[in-house]
Formats: C-alpha cells, structure tokens, sequence
C-alpha cells in the first residue's frame, strides 16, 4: 500500500509496546493515519485497541515507541497534552459530568480565563456555529442527565470540537446506540471527514467497518496483524485476520424438538430506581428443548429481562414456570426463590454478578447455592464436600488451572465463565437464563460454551438466550425475539429471517409479516 | 425569654457559630471536590493548640494565626497524601487525623508548657479583641435597633466577620469562576475533569490545602477568639457538628450559614440554660446537646429532603478507560 | 497471576506499617525530650513484667477484643462501624439495668444475662444506622459518629436526672450488687496455685471475649451467614444476584457488630467498675477501628492486636505515671497504626508488590 509521498500522515505510531504486569497489551505496534479519512481499527475484545488509544490520548504511557502528529514527534504524557496536538477523544463510556449543563461540560478544561460568564457566552456561540456546520444540535442548556445516549455522544464529540481536535478518536461509540442513532453518528462523521477532520474508529464490529471506513488496520492479541484499504477487503477476510483462523460461527445442531412450554411471562413490567419504565409489557414463551434468543442493542430491557427473572429485579405481571405462578416482587422473588423453581441464571456480567473475584473458585461453586442441604454439615458449612464438588466440575469443563483453591480473578474471562456455566448448568435446572454467553471469551472457549448450550437444550431444557452479538443468536436460536425500548418488536424463525430485517426490529421498525 | 437575653443568646450564637461555619466551608471544599473529610475536628484541634502556643510565645496573635493554619495544612497533607496519592480510605485517613491531632496537641503542650496539655491564658496581644463597629456606642442607646447593632452586630472579632464574609466568597469562588467549575466537577465525576486535560491531583490537593485553611482559622478563634488558650480537647465534638452542618446543608454555601447558625444557637441556648420549660415539658439540656445530631440523621434518612452528597465522594480515582 | 503471595499481605503489611509508626512514634519521644529506649523498656517491665502488668494488659485488651472484633464483623459486610464508643456505652446500660434491678443468687448467672443484655443494647444501638444505611441509603459513617453523639447525650442524661442515687454528687449509679461482682484473675488462678496481683482488674470477660474470638471465626469462615456477609461485602451486585438480601445482611452484620460492642461492658461496667460511670468506654471503640485494621479483620489477628494495644494502654499508663510523657502518647501510637494500617496501606504494599515481582522475575 502506498500513498502520496508528499502527505504527512496525521497520525503515525512507531513500535508501540505496553505491558501490564506480565500482560502484554500492545507489541511493537505501529500504524500510519492519513489526514482526511477515516481510519477503522478492529479486533476483538482485549486484543489491545482501547489500549493503544489510551497511550494516544496520553491516558497510559507506552513503554516503547513514538508519536508522530503530522510528522512531528510529539510527547504525549497527558491528556492535556493530547489536547494540545489536536487529538480528541471519545470515550465508550462517556467522561460527562451529568449534573452539569452541556454548555458547563464543553467548557470543563477549556475555559478562558478564571471567570466563568465569558466562557460560557463564548462557548454558547461556538456551539451556534458548530451545530450549523456539522449537524451537531444540542441544546446548550440541558443537563447531561436528562439527555438521551445518542445526544450525551454528540456532548462529546462537541467537546473535542470546541477544542479543535483534528484527529477524533472513537471508541466502540455505538454500542449504546439504537441502528438509527449510529446511522446519524456516521453521518455526522462523514461530514468531520469532508471537512477534513481524521477519524479513529475502533469497533469489534464488521459491518461498521465496511460501511464508513477508508483503510482499517486489524489487532490480535495485542499485535497490529494488518492494515488494508477497506475497497480491498471483505467482512470474511477482515474476521480471518482478527481471529487467526476461519471463525465458523456454525454450531452443529439438529432441529428443535420442542415440547411443553416451560417459561410464560405475560405483560411483565419492570420500573427502574429512577422510574423509568424499562420493561413495557413483555409477553413471551419459552418451550422445552428450545433455545429463544433475544436480540437487540444493548440498553433495550434485555438486561431487566433477565433481571426481573433471575429474581434480582422486581416488576410487575405474570412469570408462570411449568404452568405453576411465581412471585414477580416481594420475599419469594428473590434469586434462591427462583432457583429452588429450577431456574438458573448466567448473568450478563459475571466479574460483577455471577462470581465473586475475591472468592476461590470453590466458594463460587457455591454461589447461590450455599443453601443446598448437600453443602451443609449441622450448622456450618461443608466445605470439604465443595471443593471436592468443584474439582469434579472443574474436570468436567475442562477448566484451567483446575485448582480450586485460585481466586476467580485469578481465572482467565473463558474459564470464568466455564465456573459459572459448570455451577448454573450441572443443577439439572428447568430454564436456564443465560446473558452475553461469550462477552470477552477467548475463541477456543466461545466453541464450548455454545456446545454446551446446545447439548442441555437436547436434554429437553428450556433456554432463554440474551445476546447483542446478532451471530451468536443466529448461531444458537430456534427462535428470536427482537427487543426494542421494553418492549418484544416480534418472533422470528431464524431460518426465514435475516440481518436486515431484524436490524429494522431492533430500531423499533416492525415490517409486515408475510402471511 | 426578654428582649435583652434574646440579644444576648443570639449574640452568644454568633460567637458560637463562627467556628462551625468556618469548619463546615472547610468541609464543603473538600467534599465538594470528593474527598471526604472526618477529620475537620483534629484539624481544629491542631490549629487551636498551635495557634494558643505561638500566641502566647511571641505576643502576637497573628503569628498564632499563621501557626495554627500551618498546623492545620500539615494535617490537611497528611490526609491528601492518604487519600489522593496514595488512594487509601478516606474515612479511616480521617479518624487518624483526629486522634493525632488529640494525641499530640496534649504531648507537646506538656512538653513546652508542662501545665497539663494546657498553653498559659493568653492576654492583650495574644488574643482576637472585639472590634467596636462604628457609631456602637452611640447608638446603643436606640430601643430595639440600638441593642442590635451595637450587641449583636459589632462587638465581635475580625474572625467572626471573616467567617460571614467566607460565606459569600466560597458561593463566588463555587459557582462564578474556572475553579470552581473544575472543583464541583472533580467532585462528580474526576474521570470527566482528567481526560479534560485538567490534573485531579492537582485539584484535589487544592480543595485539601483550603479545607485546611479554613479549618485553621476556626481552630485559631476557638483559642484566641472564643476562649483564651487552649485546653485538651477544646473543640469537644465542634467538627463532628460542622460535618453535619455540611449535611444538613446539602453541601452548598448559604445553605451552610443558616446550618451552622441553627447548630450555634442550640449550643448558646445549651450554654446558658439548664432546662428549657417548654409549655407542660422540661427539655433538659442534653436533649439540646444532642439535637444537631438528631437533626442530621433525621436528614440523612432522607424524610425531610433528601441529602445527595457529590457523586465521586469517598472513591479515590483510579484512571479507567 | 497475583502480585504478591496472600501471606505477604496479610503479615507482612501489618507488621511494617506497625514498623512505621513505631519509628515515627520514637521520633515523637525524642521530640519531646525524652528517651524512647528507656520509654520502651519502661512500658515493657510496667505492663509485661509483673502480674499487676498483665492484669491491666489484659484488662484492657479484653475491651478492645469486644471492640475489634465488631469493627471487624462490620468490615466483613464492607461497613465501617466507627459507632463502637456508642454502642459500647449502651452496653454498659444493659449491664447496670441487670446488675441494679434484678436480684442474682449467683455471678456466673448474673454475666451471662449481663452478657445477653448488653449485646442486646448495643445491637440496638447499632440497628437504626444500619437500617437507614439498608433502606435509605445514608451514609453508615455518619450515622454511627452522630449516634455516638447521641448516646454521650442519652447517657449524660439517665446518670445525671435518672440513675444516680438520691444524695449522690457524681453522675453515676450506685454500686453493684455484691452478688455480681465479677473473679478476677487472681481469684480464678488462685485455685491452681498460681498467685495473681489481686489489684489488677483482668476478669472473667476476658474468656469471654476469647470465646467471642472463637465464635466470630467460626461465624465468618464456616457458616452460612458468613458466606453471605463476606459476598455481600465483596460485591452487593453479586449478592443481589445470588439472592442475598442487602438489607437483611446490613441489618443482621451491624447487629452483630453492635452486639459486640455492646458486650464489652462485661468488662469494663460490671468487672472493673461496678456501677456504670460517665464516659466508662474511655474511647475504646476507637481502638477497636485500629485493632480491626491491624488484625487484618481476622479474629485471630484480632485477638493479637487487641493484647498488643492493651500492652501500649497499660505501658502509656506507667509512662504516664513515672515520666514526664502523657499519656496521650498512646492515642498518638494509636493514630499511626490506625493512619498506616488503614489509610496510607497502598504506601506500604505498592513498593512490596514490587519487590515481590522482582524477586519472581529474578526466579523466572
């Protein structure tokens, strides 16, 4: 690949290394961004993107390597620093103070002088002018907290803007987004570009990439693996590179044979701390020997879904299993409740809900089911019995190191979810809830996990299956439900469905069904 | 109660008053920039003796003045380095403080002095004098507005008027200007402040160091001001009232004022009465003592409107992408 | 991997930071004029070198066990219970209600309903902070600090306008029954022909407060409402996920931590003083916050903390007694231990961490 020798790259990154400990997050990275495009970078998660952009925005100091900023060699030891060469930043998780105006926020760092008025009245007009230029309206008065995901995103991408960023670094930015709000975004970035801004966009996900992207470098494992014009490339090609082998997101299954309907959940609603409604009124079934995926942009209900039913939230409506009633608020909702009906819940974020760090694997093994008679022995526990249950089940999942003893922090994140699939699926449960199955699992394991999934759906087991990763649901689903703002947008037979259509659904558009 | 013992409890309100709001706008500097400050009482506690001891070596209240901040910005240090550098518990980094400012403050008492962890009574230039407002005198004389102004209104130290004027200046300084911007936003969300280009560090230590002046000041009018020397144990709990001033006053500057003037007159109307007859009850006294911090739980328990501390209060920050 | 071995942490960040505040505690003897050698071996023949010593070692060290080991049940549930003076003082009005208005054949019944009382005060002293913390979210620390308050209060006003004898000056309550007088050590070890200073006011609380060790071990590591504080302390998310209920564990940690508290008064109420004075507590729920921290919230290290500041409380007292060093020197100590151990911890590990990566790479 050759450019025109006369332009400098706006950004030009020379042997970047950064360890963590005995991590090693970058390895000797470098890369090349022209001024005026947009530049992709992608990889899976904790493959080291977030981290290289970190040392850009001076968040982390490499241990090796140089900074060129349109071929000068520039010292990035701080933000502010980055601030100075023109390198903006968005963050996945927005750096908003949210008791502020947005006016308030694009000052923060920026102001003029010690008095506030005449920043702020200089910031409010920039803002007019922004706005005008790049599409950007916001209005200036908000409090951030009052505003919607996509308008706090738009906060931020002002903020470096006011600061006359000509590199805009994002990260992950649409995540959050519904279809329609990224599609805004990328116009929105479109026009940056037009105007001659450059573009960082780091993502885990294909179709951005090939859709808005000039050139794309892929990471693995900490290591800059490629770097291609995007016209040169193909989504198959890209995910060789990021995997280092063909992904074969098939799993072998045979059809379902379902058989009687083990979940039924009618007009469930769930009110959130600060009472926002998250869930309108879902109605849905799940059979046994049936996996029901849902799918949607993360942020939709489903989280509150799988909440509300693994006895953690509390809602209203009805929650029947095996045809019988259960609690949906009060004393027996609650999650030893919901697993003495013979349900187990994998939740979406295991470091936070499903393990817990400090605790050895064996007391994990327990989790939730300290209560089991068979882990007692008079009034104390028997902790003998569980560990020696977790060496069988470590054996059985093939976790490693299979040591009992080792503090769950201490596992990688597969093995981590290893313990608490072995924990959640060896109850023999009737419904198993389980959320984001392979979030931040390394390749070798994401097979497994799927393998086991499917192997306890042919058991005759009912499972509800929560995913934003729209492969992994077509990959595992009998069926899917597509949830948007709470609510269920329609069931759909994955083998009469596709990308598109649910794409619409999962930005709240429900298209006729052909009858 | 008559007119004149009303002047009078009110006027011993002032007084009583001034040490709390100037430890409470400590407090609010440092929370509001989210390190929690339990240690506003040993900080007083350093400063009073300090400021007591210099006073009564060299004749000047003003170096006593000088002496007692310096105290108070050691400790103020102490707990910077604690909870910002080195990100330990901000809580318990508190509770060390006070204990070493009452451990200590007895220790070198006794060595400089040996009069029990006490400094000599300090006289003439040793202590802050009432400043007589113009025209007090002449005006005194003038039913109700006389007694006033010439009570109530004049006739305090300049610490006094330093604390009211505190007030004003902190609610500028707050709200009207770039520091005050960064300070409230640290206090919310350091992430924000930090990627922002603006150091937190920096910040942070800044809201300390002011905590610690602040608290100085109030220190050195419990020893120079309110009483004459120091005593083991002179700010008896004083802290502990302006930290629930500070809650009581949901953190915010004016708010802070009618707080600690509340809590200032509860200790006045303690000071002077025994019992309070109360219609058919007799109030005893503890029940007065005790009030502010009734007050403050009944407050935190949110039935009388709900007290939001700054978000990041209490978290050291640790740099997340 | 981990940094540094789990021994390393629980030992080793103890014992250097009680090294530092050791040092800087001799360097405040030297400021002050004196000899810390000469203080050290003064403290040590003074508290350790006669039975009298150890009587008022151990006196005191029982306080704290009680005191230590509630800071540290509330530890486990991440709660910071710095409410122990308050609750502490309640205990000592659940003993004097016992000891003063109900007639007792015999002391061992006596302690045990003296016991049961004042876990009981103190429990109940601990239950509104922890139920506004559960339901309402306010903040534990403040709370409890303010309930201390509350209590001096509550207490200053039963002995002064209640419980004090008609025609008596000083607040306090009459002398307890003779019936409830605790054995002391010297009469406890009399039997066996062990001859105890009969001065010292070491009593039978202190097996209580070793069987409270034994049992807050067994409480926290084997049963299943230990498991449930230690998650919940580790992570409420997970707890609320594993169907452990927040409130209920707040509520039922700080009762057994208040419980704690309360039960020191066995000690210094109905064994030492025999009527409940103004301010009996002397601070030791504050040294409880520092033995917690030094004892690494483990009983054990509990019970070794506890007898380490009952040496530095009995050593201060002769000190205090033959030298010209107050006794505030130990509040001072106490302060460091409490000031490294608990707030500048991450000054001591990091550079340990270090060396300990040092090391293993040197190995690798």
């Amino acid at each position: 690949m050759t450019t025109a020798p006369s332009i400098e790259p706006a950004i030009e990154l020379k042997g970047i290394s950064k360890a963590f400990g005995p991590v090693q997050a970058n390895k000797d990275i470098s890369i090349r961004v022209m001024p005026g495009t947009i530049h992709g970078i992608i990889g899976e998660n904790g493959a080291g993107k977030s981290t290289l952009m970190s040392i850009l925005y001076g968040f982390y100091k490499a241990d090796k390597g140089e900074i060129f900023i349109s071929g000068k060699k520039t010292q990035i030891p701080d933000s502010q620093a980055a601030i100075a060469a023109g390198i903006g930043m968005v963050f996945q998780h927005f750096k908003l103070v949210e008791n502020f105006s947005v006016l308030e926020n694009i000052i923060l760092g920026a102001e003029d002088g010690p008095m506030l008025r005449p920043s702020l009245a200089k910031a409010r007009q920039s803002l007019t002018d922004l706005a005008a230029e790049y599409g950007l309206d916001v209005d200036p008065d908000a409090i951030v907290e009052n505003l919607s995901v996509g308008h706090q995103q738009r906060v931020e991408i002002l903020k470096a803007l006011y600061r006359q960023a000509d590199i805009l670094i994002l990260d992950e930015p649409t995540g959050v987004l519904t279809p329609a709000e990224a599609d805004q975004l990328f116009r929105i970035l479109n026009r940056l570009r037009e105007e001659g801004k450059t573009i960082i966009l780091i993502t885990h996900k294909l179709r951005e990439i090939m859709d808005t992207t000039d050139t794309v470098s892929v990471m693995r494992r900490g290591e800059m693996t490629a770097t291609v014009k995007t016209s040169e490339t193909s989504p198959a090609g890209l995910a060789e590179l990021m995997v280092g082998r063909k992904v074969l997101l098939q799993v072998d299954k045979t059809p379902a044979k379902p058989g009687a309907t083990v979940l039924e959940v009618e007009n469930l609603r769930v009110t959130d701390e600060k009472g926002v409604e998250r869930l309108k009124g879902i109605s849905l079934e799940v059979k046994a020997g049936e996996i029901l995926g849902i799918a949607g942009v993360a942020g939709n209900g489903q989280s509150e879904l799988l909440e509300v039913l693994g006895g953690i939230a509390s809602g209203t409506g009805i929650i029947r299993i095996n045809g019988e009633d259960i609690d949906v608020s009060g004393k027996f909702s609650d999650g030893q409740s919901r697993r003495a009906r013979g349900i187990a819940h994998v939740p979406e974020d295991r470091q936070r809900e499903g393990l817990i760090m400090d605790y050895m694997a064996w007391e994990n093994t327990a989790f939730g089911y300290h209560r089991d008679p068979a882990y007692q022995s008079g009034i104390f526990m028997n902790n003998a019995a569980i560990r020696k249950d977790t060496e069988e089940k470590m054996e059985r999942f093939d976790v490693r190191p299979p040591n009992p003893k080792l503090s769950a922090k201490n596992f990688s994140g597969g093995n981590q979810q290893k313990i608490v699939l072995a924990r959640e699926i060896e109850r023999n449960p009737d419904l198993l809830l389980i959320g984001q199955p392979t979030r931040g699992v390394d390749i070798g394991a994401i097979e497994f996990i799927h393998q086991q999934i499917v192997s306890l759906r042919d058991q005759g087991k009912a499972i509800l299956l929560v995913s934003v990763e729209l492969d992994e649901i077509f990959a595992l689903s009998d069926r899917i439900a597509v949830m948007f703002d709470g609510q269920i947008m329609g069931v759909r037979d994955p083998s009469k469905t596709d990308e598109k259509e649910l794409g619409l659904m999962m930005a709240g558009v429900v298209e006729e069904e052909a009858a | 109660m008559d007119f004149l013992s009303m002047i009078q409890v009110l006027d011993s309100t002032m007084r009583l008053a001034t040490p709390l709001l100037l430890a409470c706008l400590a407090g609010l500097f440092s929370e509001r920039a989210g390190i929690f400050d339990i240690g506003l009482e040993g900080k007083m506690l350093a400063a009073a003796f300090f400021s007591a001891a210099i006073a009564a070596m060299t004749g000047s209240v003003w170096l006593g003045l000088l002496a007692g901040i310096a105290a108070s910005l050691v400790l103020a240090g102490i707990h910077g380095l604690a909870s910002i550098t080195f990100r330990g518990n901000q809580l318990i980094s508190g509770v060390a403080i006070n204990f070493l400012a009452a451990g200590m403050t007895v220790l070198i008492a006794q060595s400089w002095f040996s009069q029990g962890g006490r400094t000599p009574s300090l006289m003439g230039g040793g202590r802050f004098n009432p400043i007589e407002l113009p025209f007090a005198e002449a005006l005194s004389g003038v039913p109700y507005l006389g007694p006033i102004y010439s009570e109530l209104i004049s006739g305090h130290t300049i610490l006094v008027y330093v604390a009211l004027a505190a007030v004003p200046a902190t609610w500028w300084l707050l709200y009207r200007t770039r520091f005050g911007l960064r300070l409230r936003a640290v206090g919310e969300n350091p992430a924000a402040v930090d990627t922002a280009g603006v150091s937190v560090v920096g910040l942070r230590f800044a809201a300390v160091a002011i905590c610690g002046v602040l608290c100085g000041v109030a220190g050195a009018y419990l020893a120079t001001g309110l009483q004459a020397g120091f005593v083991k144990d002179m700010t008896a709990g004083r802290g502990f009232i302006a930290l629930a001033a500070l809650i009581f006053a949901k953190w915010r500057p004016w708010y802070a004022l009618s707080a600690c003037l509340l809590f200032g007159f509860l200790q006045a109307i303690a000071l002077r009465y025994q019992n309070i007859d109360l219609w058919a009850f007799t109030v005893p006294v503890q029940v007065m003592d005790a009030l502010p911090y009734i007050l403050t739980v009944v407050i935190l328990a949110g039935f009388v409107g709900k007290a939001i501390p700054p978000r990041a209060g209490g978290e050291p920050y640790v740099k997340e992408r | 991997m981990e940094k540094m071995p789990a021994w390393a942490d629980a030992v080793l960040v103890p014992l250097i930071s009680l090294l530092l505040a050791a040092i800087l505690s001799a360097l405040v003897i030297l400021g002050i004029g004196e000899d810390p050698v000469a203080a050290v071996k003064m403290m040590v023949s003074g508290s350790l070198g006669s039975t009298y010593g150890w009587g008022y070692t151990l006196y005191y060290a029982t306080n704290f066990m009680f005191t230590g080991l509630a800071v540290s049940v509330a530890f486990h549930a991440r709660m910071f219970n710095i409410g122990g003076e308050g609750q502490a003082m309640l205990g000592g009005l659940g003993v004097a209600v016992i000891c003063l208005y109900m007639p007792w054949p015999h002391w061992s019944l006596a302690l045990i309903f003296a016991t049961l009382s004042s876990a009981v005060f103190g429990a109940a002293w601990a239950f509104l902070p922890a139920y506004l913390q559960a339901k309402r979210g306010s903040h534990i620390v403040i709370t409890t600090i303010m309930f201390n308050f509350i209590a001096a209060a509550l207490l200053n006003y039963l002995l002064v306008n209640v419980m004090r004898p008609a025609g008596a000056m000083d607040p306090a309550t009459a002398k307890f029954p003779e019936a409830t007088h605790l054995p002391t050590l010297h009469d406890m070890l009399a039997p066996f022909g062990i001859a105890f200073s009969k001065a010292a006011p070491a009593n039978v609380s202190l097996l209580v407060a070793m069987l409270a060790c034994v049992a807050v071990y067994f409480l926290i590591w084997r049963t299943r409402l230990g498991y449930e504080i230690r998650a919940f302390g580790h992570s409420e998310s997970g707890a609320k996920y594993a169907g452990i209920s927040p409130v209920k564990i707040t509520v039922i940690a700080m009762l057994i931590s208040g419980g704690l508290a309360g039960m020191m008064a066995i000690n210094n109420v109905m064994g030492e003083s025999e009527r409940l004075i103004m301010n009996s507590t002397e601070g030791a729920g504050f040294i409880g916050i520092a033995v917690a921290l030094m004892g690494r919230s483990h009983p054990l290290g509990v019970f070794l903390a506890a007898i380490l500041f009952g040496f530095l409380y009995q050593g201060g007292a002769e000190l205090a007694l033959w030298t010209s060093i107050p006794r505030e020197l130990i509040v001072v100590i106490q302060a460091l231990v409490i000031l490294f151990t608990g707030a500048l911890d991450n000054m001591v590990r990091i550079p340990l961490e270090k060396l300990f990566l040092m090391f293993r790479k040197g190995d690798a």
